[in-house]
């Protein structure tokens, strides 16, 4: 294959790992945060300490994160299509990516969050806070440099989920390199492709690094 | 201001009863600086947690200015509106001062007041109110982590106060800072108190700080109160061991045939120049050995070690005239001056009934 050949091939499956991973991001933390503080707040000694729902919402966690995300792919077939009225396609292919990567995200979130000084939270219970003030002004602020090392990592997640999604009528450079690199035997079309990943993931990182950096330095330096 | 009656709290841990209050009746008056002393471990700081319910007591009630907490707390372990409502004025500094590292330094005064309501203008109006009270009016936009610690608790300190509170308590807010820094914030602490009408309950286990600022003290320890009044009233109380360690004598006979005895002057005895008077009316010498005294309000407080030539059979008037003067006299026996430490002196101390 010519340079002009993969040209189209690699734009389209750049624009299209782009738009699926986007919009899974956005429904991932929409769905993965909540579920994240929720964890932290219903577990022992928690603000809202409630063990049975802590024990069902962790366990659905676990499950979600242990299913191979091949799997999750093929069962979620019938979902996906009640949701988005087909199962092909960079849209369809949204609703797994988010669904796949929500338990990930959640666990990460109820890490950064737990690590959010309790004295703070004792600070503003003194104050006469509530439980969504707490949240909304202590946990989440503080937690921030942390969520969003934690965004990022999902975004790489669901980036390398994405390219699997190629197998199962997604589209992108994942669902490009298998068939025209693997299928059709061409290793310098692959490695094109897997260059090109490398450098979205690269990026990302980089600017998820920058970020966190900007909101750390607040507070550090003069 | 503060009353605690009965005031209880048993943690359980692994089943295991671990008792941190042990019926603890605190009564701290409007306006006065009440500080609670004891070890770590001794309970002082579940018993401030327990004022505005940060923890619930298992059982006894707290009341502070005439609203009783525990009756607003209900079963619930969430706060429900009204404790909230309670606590939002009772200003609360921490030993690690819990400021936001997220928020500017006047973000973080604003805090108590975004929670209470207070509109977008007049919050900031109050922050630097609060800001310039504390003296630290050029931080205003400075992050928490950008301040020295003693900064950073005149920032905890605002932010308490933001809330307009009748209480401030303290928990161990001079803990964590240098023996300089402490006293600039303890004089802070003071000043509040005297400007606003301020009441302060403090937790340390400096005795400095209940020097420096107390008007009233509480000894702690295995979660009870072993003892509590006002300065004067322990230094009253016969083998006080806070009276003790407020006011250390030491010092011990310089020869055979002395007769060495401790006078404690608590506040409410004569303003006159007592030793002198002694001196001149019975015609002996007296030394002073050691002396811890305060003079507050032209009134003198404290205690001093004098010596006195001959024993103390031949010392009977001269300890007499002490006595009606309204001093509190004891009698050092000989043996026992020797290994006098500051810290067992109450203990040491042959104990006359002091009438």
């Amino acid at each position: 294959m010519t340079w002009a050949e993969m040209q189209p091939l690699l734009e389209q499956g750049t624009l299209d790992t782009l738009y699926m991973v986007l919009w899974a991001t956005v429904v991932t933390v929409l769905g993965g945060l909540p579920l994240g503080i929720l964890l932290v707040l219903t577990d022992k000694g928690g603000l809202l300490q409630n063990l049975p729902v802590n024990k069902v919402v962790g366990a659905i966690v676990n499950i979600g994160r242990s299913l191979p995300f091949i799997i999750l792919l093929i069962a979620l077939i019938p979902f996906t299509t009640l949701v988005v009225g087909t199962f092909i396609g960079p849209t369809a292919m949204i609703v797994p990516l988010a669904i796949g990567a929500i338990p990930f995200f959640a666990r990460l979130v109820e890490t950064s969050v737990r690590e959010v000084d309790h004295g703070l939270v004792e600070a503003v219970q003194a104050m006469g806070g509530g439980i969504p003030t707490i949240v909304r002004k202590v946990l989440l602020p503080q937690a921030l440099p942390s969520l969003v090392s934690g965004v990022t990592t999902t975004v790489i997640v669901l980036i390398g989920y994405s390219a699997m999604a190629g197998a199962v009528g997604g589209e992108g450079l994942g669902s490009k390199a298998v068939t025209y690199g693997y299928q059709r035997f061409d290793t310098t079309f692959m490695l094109v492709t897997v260059v090109v990943l490398v450098l979205i993931v690269t990026v990302v990182q980089l600017i998820g690094d920058g970020v966190v950096r900007l909101l750390a330095r607040r507070g550090r330096t003069a | 201001m503060i009353t605690t009656s009965g005031l209880t709290k048993v943690y359980e841990s692994r089943g295991r009863q671990v008792t941190a209050l042990d019926g603890v009746d605190l009564h701290v008056r409007e306006g006065e600086v009440f500080g609670v002393i004891g070890q770590s471990g001794a309970g002082k700081s579940s018993l401030i947690r327990c004022v505005n319910l940060l923890e619930r007591p298992t059982s006894g009630t707290v009341t502070v200015d005439g609203v009783d907490l525990t009756a607003l707390a209900g079963k619930g372990r969430r706060a429900g509106k009204d404790l909230r409502r309670a606590r939002s004025s009772i200003g609360m500094v921490f030993q690690h001062f819990n400021l936001l590292s997220s928020r500017t330094v006047k973000d973080n005064i604003e805090l108590p007041l975004e929670i209470l309501g207070v509109s977008g203008a007049e919050r900031s109006r109050r922050a630097l109110e609060l800001l310039d009270l504390v003296g630290l009016a050029d931080k205003a936009k400075s992050y928490p982590g950008q301040l020295s610690g003693g900064q950073k608790q005149r920032v905890g300190i605002a932010r308490a106060l933001a809330g307009e509170p009748k209480v401030l308590l303290s928990d161990e807010a001079t803990s964590a800072l240098d023996p300089e820094t402490t006293r600039s914030i303890l004089q802070l602490l003071r000043d509040l108190n005297q400007q606003l009408g301020l009441t302060v309950l403090l937790i340390t286990h400096e005795m400095d700080v209940v020097k420096t600022i107390c008007d009233s003290a509480a000894l702690m320890q295995h979660g009870r109160v072993v003892e509590s009044g006002t300065v004067g009233e322990l230094l009253a109380t016969p083998g006080s061991q806070l009276a003790a360690e407020l006011f250390p004598v030491s010092g011990t006979h310089t020869g055979p045939d002395r007769t060495v005895v401790d006078v404690t002057f608590h506040g409410d005895a004569a303003t006159q120049p007592v030793i002198s008077q002694l001196s001149r009316t019975y015609n002996i010498d007296i030394s002073i050995l050691g002396a811890a005294m305060d003079t507050v309000g032209g009134k003198q407080i404290g205690r001093m070690r004098i010596e006195l030539p001959g024993r103390y059979e031949d010392n009977v008037v001269p300890v007499g005239f002490l006595r009606e003067q309204g001093l509190q006299v004891e009698v050092v026996e000989e043996s026992l001056t020797e290994e006098t430490v500051v810290q067992d002196a109450a203990t040491l101390l042959v104990k006359e009934g002091a009438k």
